[in-house]
């Protein structure tokens, strides 16, 4: 417990320090490239033939992803604190690369647990992380995806809590980092909402993304949460169907969604009857999480936030059209709010809009996306 | 008094100190969970902790980690669980404690747990993965029971939390030797002893040192200031070495024994 409370007593400092938002400010505009377009995707919209589609373009940042946003506040805080090691887990890989990019910016000690079938399908980001001075673990343990790499990066820092820093990069785990994540994450709800009142004079009908731990969707939902007009949609990872082990759908009661207690957080968890966490799938390993952050299952039980999900098809669905229409490859995270934003905006009016969190870019999934169409 | 202060006690009064193994229920299965309960009591256990097996075991080492994966391959309730304490219990009068992250006994409904526990004659829970702070309503059911609730203590707690832990624990506290998971290490921390020493500014209950003690050497050290020493990780390592041999349950027992000596 001392090393949360260390770190939240931290946060919470840094939260109301102005040199500390400042120095952040300036490296989320000068080295990430925010503020990030938000962009009326036109053909889509024409293609759904309802509601106006918009993208807020977090695949335009560096490195790719959403993911760079946390890190950055985030390593200033390890900054702060006198750490010398940071290590992180990863799934897809995007956390990891933004984790050994603001190490290497600021010369510490980069350490990435990874599993062995995200190292595989992942193998790209596997190199970048690797090019960028940060030393890849692989984890042989439990079921050996995104879950067992944050086991292991919880083991790292306990054991060496004196001098590490644990960037974790969802909005998950014990307290403070669902907060902080959330924190970090907002600047991107908090533009798209002026973004959008500039572009359209009034705030959009519905919010859409995709929800593995959550860090992207509650960066875009929280800004609106007081927004009553504004609805918003979660999208879990739907994967091959509806068995336990099938999917990552957390909400899924018959799917075996259900509160549970898992890495120092109360939230859904897929499990067992026996409170064994059940192993998951999807297409995309970012989505590929047995729980989900604190605060969505919050958003969940008070019907704030509608939670569905989206299959591996209709996702790899989604990412071709976004690559043909729009001349935007998609990650398959993102990939899964696109496909639901196709769902929505059907049986919307013109007149209404949504704005879609294209949460990272598609590169890194190229080698997957071949790979199923020869399968 | 309950079984574990009254063992504290006896071992008190007699100079001694006490070794507290932990094997993880069902590994390799829970016949030879059975028969590890008798022979570890019978080879000197003053209590034995009896170790869940969870998924994801975050404060474990690789060794207990497998323990775990071993176990849950035979997809047993927490309840067939108890059952085999409660067999064991017949035979022996060791405290036995369950040793438990907090998902599977929260499944299971806690009041159910505390309810279940009785029934099977065990005298306690540690829950790894519960703070004092969100333990409340598990030490409620725990206490109409009868059943201590007990706590770990880390060297990087501060005194606020020593304290915190002084008013909620009860039977004994649980004080791990060293920042880190469980596993076996060369040497003993010199750590531990400053923590049992500025635990027991808060607390008159038994500390035990948990977490790397690995040879007859170490419980010795444990034992100059501790009241007993937990041994997990090289028992567990033991049983994976005679995994498949014949009387792996006096094996183990006889490990014990040359712990002690």
């Amino acid at each position: 417990m001392a090393p949360l409370e260390e770190l939240t007593a931290a946060y919470l400092a840094s939260r109301d320090d102005e040199s500390f938002q400042s120095e952040l400010k300036n490296l989320l505009h000068n080295y990430a490239g925010r503020a990030t377009p938000l962009f009326h995707a036109a053909r889509l919209t024409e293609y759904c033939g309802g509601a106006k589609i918009y993208l807020k373009r977090e695949d335009l940042l560096h490195t790719g992803a959403h993911k760079i946003n946390n890190t950055l506040g985030q390593v200033l805080l390890a900054r702060r604190m006198n750490k010398q090691r940071i290590v992180a887990e990863t799934g897809a890989g995007q956390h990891g690369v933004a984790s050994a990019t603001v190490c290497a910016l600021f010369g510490l000690n980069c350490v990435v647990y990874m599993g062995p079938e995200d190292m595989r399908r992942q193998a790209l980001n596997v190199f970048r992380m690797e090019l960028l001075g940060a030393e890849v673990r692989e984890v042989n343990a439990g079921s050996r995806t995104l879950k067992d790499a944050i086991n292991e990066a919880l083991r790292d820092w306990v054991t060496n809590v004196g001098d590490t820093y644990y960037l974790l990069g969802s909005a998950l785990g014990p307290h403070p980092y669902p907060l902080m994540v959330r924190d970090f994450q907002s600047v991107i709800g908090t533009e798209a909402r002026a973004q959008i009142l500039e572009q359209e004079g009034r705030l959009p009908d519905v919010l859409i993304a995709c929800v593995g731990g959550g860090s992207n969707s509650i960066g875009l939902f929280h800004p609106f949460l007081t927004d009553a007009d504004v609805k918003m949609i979660g999208v879990e990872a739907g994967g091959s169907g509806n068995e336990l082990g099938q999917h990552a759908a957390r909400f899924n009661v018959a799917g075996g969604g259900r509160p549970g207690v898992l890495q120092g957080t109360m939230s859904y968890v897929l499990q067992d009857d026996h409170g064994q966490v059940a192993a998951t799938h999807s297409i995309s390993a970012g989505l590929d999480y047995p729980s989900i952050g604190p605060e969505h299952a919050f958003l969940h039980d008070s019907n704030r936030v509608e939670y569905v999900s989206v299959s591996d098809s209709e996702a790899l669905e989604a990412f071709h059209l976004l690559s043909k229409l729009e001349g935007i490859i998609p990650a398959l995270e993102s990939a899964h709010a696109i496909a639901q934003a196709i769902k929505v905006t059907r049986d919307m009016k013109r007149d209404q809009m949504v704005v879609v969190n294209l949460s990272g870019r598609g590169d890194k999934d190229v080698n997957s996306v071949l790979q199923d169409l020869h399968d | 008094m309950g079984r574990i202060a009254d063992t504290f006690n006896s071992l008190k009064q007699q100079g001694k100190k006490g070794i507290i193994p932990y094997v993880t229920a069902g590994d390799p299965d829970l016949a030879t969970t059975e028969q590890l309960l008798i022979t570890l009591s019978q080879a000197g256990a003053m209590l034995i902790e009896l170790g869940v097996p969870f998924s994801d075991p975050m404060a474990d080492g690789p060794v207990i980690q497998r323990a775990s994966e071993r176990a849950l391959k035979h997809n047993f309730s927490l309840q067939e669980l108890l059952d085999t304490a409660a067999r064991a219990r017949k035979r022996i009068d060791t405290p036995i404690i369950l040793f438990s992250y907090y998902n599977p006994l929260l499944q299971f409904g806690l009041k159910r747990v505390a309810q279940a526990a009785r029934d099977a004659g065990l005298d306690g829970v540690l829950v790894t993965d519960l703070t004092p702070e969100e333990a409340s309503e598990f030490e409620t059911e725990l206490q109409a029971r009868e059943l201590d609730m007990i706590f770990l203590v880390a060297p990087t707690s501060t005194d606020e939390r020593l304290k915190l832990v002084a008013e909620h624990a009860r039977g004994f506290i649980y004080a791990v030797s060293r920042a880190g998971v469980t596993g076996t290490r060369a040497s003993v921390s010199a750590e531990a002893e400053k923590l049992v020493t500025r635990m027991r500014r808060f607390s008159t209950l038994p500390v035990a040192v948990g977490f790397g003690i690995s040879n007859a050497e170490q419980v010795a050290d444990v034992h100059r200031y501790a009241d007993a020493a937990v041994v997990g990780s090289a028992i567990v390592a033991e049983m994976e070495r005679l995994a498949g041999a014949p009387d792996l349950a006096g094996r183990i027992g006889q490990f014990l024994q040359d712990l002690q000596s």
